[in-house]
């Protein structure tokens, strides 16, 4: 009986001993060996980050004219003024706009620049005076009877950072500063509306993180016209000869680029890196049949069929072996002797007078009909130079609009001045910095996150320390970028916003990612199966028969206290 | 859709000057037809791009006419010297067929030289056969280390430009590759006229690959614009070689047209192109008694090629006569009689021996079949790492001698890394055979490195013969008389020799295959082997024995069950 009793206890101790082998000795080593490696992860910060408080930050300098203000009201004017707006965009998104406003008088200098005849001429030699930086306004406050601006309006907006704002008939002397600043503040927000940053611009930039309440078409489409922030944009002009046996075309586009083109994108720099190229590409046809219109005799393109004229020369162009950067695709069609002229038509039948629409987020196409160059006695085929300055026009029209610089018209009373040769104002270049700012910080947000997101819902997928690398450097670049918007560096904020996007992207879109993404848990059950079932279940069943004869040991013993 | 107004107020500079001059483009086409003494009949296109500009020197706006933007762009890009890539469907049968005009090997072939300002050739070779293989839509993205190599020797520059340092060149073969549509719409895009005028018209994948023989090559170098070398120029050669086996027995008559090979006529030439040709070999045929060719044209033309002298009915397409009456053209040749052409002076062989799965041999054979003359050639062999050279029994003997090879270049395999690299320089004797062989070794792969199907084996590329080949008749080295574009491909430099590029057949080599179930099975197999082996230990030490009563055996159990049932007590 003892000797059994002394069998028995060495079984149990065998047993649970080698438990406690498995357990202490197998279990970690099976989990170590099998554990997919996961570097480490700002996962705090990104969920801060998942919360975005975006503050807007704009300087105003406020200038008053010899004439705005009198002596006493001067001593009175506040010298800094800040004001806030908040507003809520979702429950995750909340902005908040600040504008410092300092007020000052005018210097000597500056007076003398305001005397000037005109507008444009007070505009450039304000200019010379001070260059504000990016992101910056000055505003001019100037008498009611200044000669600067035609009766009819009240703010001029120049060509640079700089507008002028003419003070109201009711504002003479004799009232106090209070009023005379409650006068001018809600005109001052209007030309920084314009000028800088508008709420609406900056809710349609936020579109990739927050779902627009869906608002009149009008402005849905025109937020979709522009392409989206990308650090670079790939310029493609193509000429197209359907028909290289009548006409032989010569454009200069060389020297086109040069002269109308490149001034602009010299301009844009900071926003993108931007590379141009043109071909020739013949026997490409549009993919309508245009149809003839006997009472002008020409042909005719109407609104509702263009949609269907890109997808077939798409075809040809080619897609951009050298980059993966987005392409805008500005076309110049050449119709073929059949079909000419061809004149494209708008919604109301009428001809459109530059011939020529764009496509959202696509390019350009311009019709030129070369008709009046066949003569009943030219030979075969004709030699045409292209008239480029009219095809550019067009071009850049469309090119500014594509990359979303033009999208507010101007109020009324307000004088914008005309672009210069680059095309492009100071401020609109700003206003486009600032869209694209918020864009890119609101992009490279939802990548984060959402990579974050996907990385925690699936455990399998192995993150790499470059991964991780990235994550973080665009977690941080994320951080300074936001800081930035909120100090009013705006051409850093761009810089570190444009980092942000390229870091959390290549995060994204590592191929390492992929890597056993897809490994199916019941193949390793398959492969485990074999080894551990064996192994485990009597070590199991062992286990339960010692707790329940330890359990019958002491109810028996229990039962011999009672 | 939106309509734009033009932006008149940004535009009021007029541009400066009109520009007269152009940077001059050009653009040819060529089509040679040669009747073959097998009775096939072998067409050969050939497209020429010249586009003139100062390449060396970075040019970052790039402005395309009629060269192709996609490759302008992968030239400029990838700082590209010179690029050569072929697809091939089909093997050139040397012995029965004669010499291509440009020869290629079966598969996808693609080797460039980068320029020296190329820093990472590796990288930039990684990502230019990526973009190739979007752009040509073929499998180059399988281009890896382990397929390319560096050949010292066989590869040299085409263009201008006197560069010997080979780390710039890259050389890869695929010859599993199969071409196809999908391979030609990409190739015909880049064709200034595509396929809507011209020669390119006939180009009809339904037909094309309904051959024998089907290559397309894309080849792009820098040459020189006038004797001087004042100007330079990016030329881009496309060209599209076919054997259509049009002598079906069965058919009686031996004939056939543009029309019945093409399933076209032609109406007429691209406008674009300066020239438009058809070529007819007729050298076999001086008196018409072997075929007669129709409609008949007085322009004849001779030219060097492959070190003969070569009769051509040449036909241009720029001329509205060329077209008669009907306004199309379409060529008819009938057979008459035919006899045995010339053996090809340069022709090479290839075949694996050996049984089992575990070594094997590889035989290289070069002919030389010219009767007094021995020249040099140079071999180049890249086979992959998983056959495993022997290089000590690399023989090579001519007429049953031994034969030394003058320079060997030999570069081992890293398994998993690099091939193995063997090129040599060879003398061939006159009117001989000469085989190279050496053994090889089948290395195991890892399962994940086997192919979808592993059992039809794994290819190893064509071994590659250049030479200097004598020629019969003394070649013509003046490069600026006008010549057909078939005749000057490869430059020439010496008179009483042509260069001759010769492919053999790529092998297929067996190599050991695993079931791909095995292991499943053998984790199966182990883990049962150590469950049961662990069970029994496990229950020697935990179990108590006690001694029990033996059983009754089966007989004394079978006896007490017909006791109890005859009711008297059991055993």
């Amino acid at each position: 009986m003892a000797t059994s009793e002394v069998e028995r206890r060495r079984g149990q101790l065998a047993a649970l001993s080698i438990a406690a082998v498995v357990i202490m000795v197998g279990v970690p080593l099976w989990w170590r060996t099998t554990e997919t490696y996961r570097a480490w992860l700002p996962v705090s910060q990104i969920n801060e980050l998942a919360n975005m408080q975006l503050q807007l930050s704009a300087d105003v300098e406020v200038v008053f004219a010899r004439g705005t203000v009198t002596p006493e009201q001067q001593k009175k004017v506040p010298l800094t003024q800040t004001q806030d707006e908040e507003h809520t965009v979702d429950e995750n998104t909340a902005l908040r706009y600040r504008y410092e406003i300092r007020y000052r008088t005018a210097t000597i200098m500056e007076e003398d620049a305001l005397d000037q005849p005109t507008a444009a001429e007070a505009d450039l030699s304000l200019h010379t005076l001070s260059e504000s930086p990016c992101g910056s306004l000055v505003v001019y406050v100037i008498p009611e009877s200044s000669s600067l601006l035609p009766e009819d309006m009240d703010v001029y907006i120049g060509q640079r950072r700089t507008a002028l704002l003419r003070i109201g008939a009711q504002m003479r002397v004799g009232r106090t500063v209070e009023q005379l600043l409650a006068h001018l503040e809600p005109r001052i927000k209007q030309v920084l509306q314009v000028m800088s940053f508008s709420h609406t611009d900056i809710t349609a930039a936020l579109s990739d993180r927050v779902r627009l309440s869906p608002g009149n078409k009008e402005s849905i489409a025109d937020s979709m016209r522009a392409f989206k922030s990308s650090p670079g944009y790939e310029i493609t002009f193509s000429l197209l000869n359907p028909d290289p046996k009548s006409h032989r075309l010569h454009w200069d586009i060389e020297g086109a680029v040069q002269t109308y083109i490149q001034p602009l994108l010299t301009k844009l720099a900071p926003v993108a890196n931007f590379s141009l190229d043109s071909q020739t590409l013949y026997y490409a046809m549009l993919g309508v049949n245009p149809r003839f219109d006997s009472s002008s005799s020409a042909y005719t393109l109407n609104s509702d069929s263009l949609a269907h004229v890109i997808n077939p020369v798409e075809a040809r162009l080619g897609s951009n072996a050298a980059s993966s950067n987005p392409v805008l695709n500005f076309l110049l069609y050449v119709p073929d002797a059949h079909h000419s002229p061809l004149y494209i038509h708008d919604n109301k039948k009428q001809e459109v007078p530059s011939n020529a629409f764009h496509s959202p987020r696509w390019g350009g196409i311009m019709v030129y009909n070369v008709n009046g160059f066949y003569r009943p006695e030219a030979v075969l085929p004709v030699d045409i130079n292209i008239n480029m300055a009219k095809v550019m026009g067009v071009f850049l029209a469309q090119l500014r609009l594509l990359l979303g610089v033009q999208s507010s018209t101007a109020p009324p009373g307000f004088l914008m001045a005309p672009c210069g040769s680059t095309g492009l104002a100071d401020w609109e270049l700003d206003r486009l910095m600032w869209s694209r700012s918020v864009e890119n910080v609101a992009t490279a947000t939802t990548t984060i996150t959402s990579l974050a997101q996907l990385l925690d819902q699936i455990g399998n997928i192995v993150i790499n320390d470059n991964i991780a690398e990235q994550v973080s450097s665009a977690v941080t670049s994320l951080q300074l970028a936001v800081a930035e918007l909120e100090a009013g560096n705006l051409g850093f904020a761009l810089q570190y916003s444009k980092e942000a996007i390229m870091a959390s992207e290549r995060a994204f879109f590592d191929p390492s990612l992929l890597h056993l993404l897809y490994f199916p848990d019941d193949q390793k059950f398959a492969i485990y199966i074999p080894l551990f079932l064996p192994m485990c279940v009597p070590i199991l069943l062992s286990l339960l028969k010692i707790v329940s004869e330890a359990r019958q040991k002491r109810r028996e013993k229990q039962a011999k206290k009672d | 859709m939106a309509i734009t107004m033009p932006l008149s107020s940004i535009i009021h500079k007029q541009p400066q000057k009109q520009r007269d001059k152009w940077p001059s483009n050009d653009f040819q086409e060529e089509l040679v037809i040669r009747p073959l003494h097998s009775g096939d009949i072998y067409a050969s296109f050939q497209f020429r791009t010249l586009w003139e500009t100062d390449f060396m020197r970075g040019n970052k706006v790039s402005h395309y006419r009629l060269f192709p933007k996609s490759l302008g762009q992968v030239i400029s890009k990838f700082s590209v010297r010179e690029l050569h890539i072929s697809f091939t469907q089909g093997y050139w049968r040397t012995m029965q067929w004669g010499q291509p005009f440009l020869p290629s090997p079966p598969g996808a072939e693609l080797w460039v030289w980068f320029q020296d300002s190329v820093t990472d050739v590796d990288g930039t070779w990684k990502e230019l056969t990526n973009v190739l293989s979007g752009i040509f839509c073929a499998s180059l993205n399988f281009i890896d280390s382990t397929n390319t190599v560096q050949p010292s020797a066989s590869f040299k520059p085409l263009g201008i430009g006197n560069v010997t340092d080979h780390s710039f060149l890259r050389y890869a073969t695929l010859p599993r590759e199969i071409v196809c549509t999908e391979n030609l719409t990409p190739w015909k895009k880049l064709l200034p006229c595509g396929s809507k005028a011209g020669l390119a018209v006939l180009l009809k994948s339904e037909k094309l690959f309904h051959s024998s023989f089907h290559s397309q090559a894309v080849h792009i170098r820098p040459v020189c614009q006038d004797w001087q070398c004042k100007t330079t120029s990016w030329e881009l050669r496309q060209t599209l070689n076919v054997v259509f086996d049009l002598h079906t027995p069965g058919q009686g008559k031996r004939e056939w047209s543009l029309f019945k090979m093409f399933s076209r006529t032609l109406t007429e030439a691209c406008p674009l192109a300066s020239s438009s040709k058809i070529y007819i070999d007729i050298t076999d045929n001086p008196q018409g008694e072997q075929f007669e060719v129709s409609p008949a044209t007085p322009l004849l033309s001779q030219a060097m090629v492959l070190g003969d002298r070569r009769t051509f009915s040449v036909y241009d397409l720029t001329q509205q006569i060329t077209f008669g009456t009907v306004r199309s053209l379409n060529l008819l040749i009938r057979w008459k009689s035919s006899e045995d052409m010339l053996r090809p002076l340069l022709h090479g062989e290839r075949y694996v021996a050996g049984y089992g799965l575990q070594t094997g041999e590889i035989h290289t054979l070069m002919y030389n079949n010219h009767p007094y003359r021995s020249f040099p050639v140079l071999l180049l062999d890249s086979v992959p790492w998983y056959l495993r050279l022997y290089i000590h029994t690399l023989t090579v003997a001519s007429k049953g001698k031994d034969n030394k090879p003058s320079y060997i270049h030999y570069q081992p395999s890293k398994d998993r890394v690099r091939p193995h690299l063997l090129e040599m320089l060879v003398q061939l004797p006159p009117n001989s055979v000469t085989e190279v062989t050496v053994q090889f070794e089948r290395a195991l792969l890892k399962w994940t490195e086997y192919t979808p199907d592993p059992n039809h084996g794994f290819y190893v590329g064509s071994s590659v013969i250049s030479s200097l080949v004598p020629s019969i008749v003394a070649m013509d080295t003046n490069s600026t008389r006008e010549q057909p574009l078939f005749s000057s491909f490869f430059p020439c430099k010496e008179e009483s020799s042509y260069f001759v590029r010769v492919y053999t057949e790529p092998l297929l080599v067996n190599l050991p295959t695993p079931d791909f179930s095995m292991p499943y099975n053998v984790i199966c197999l182990t883990c049962t082997v150590v469950a049961v082996g662990y069970g029994s230990l496990y229950n020697l030490l935990t179990r108590s024995f006690q001694i029990d009563e033996p059983s009754p055996g089966l007989a004394k159990r079978i006896a007490n069950i017909i006791r109890k049932m005859r009711g008297v007590p059991p055993l």
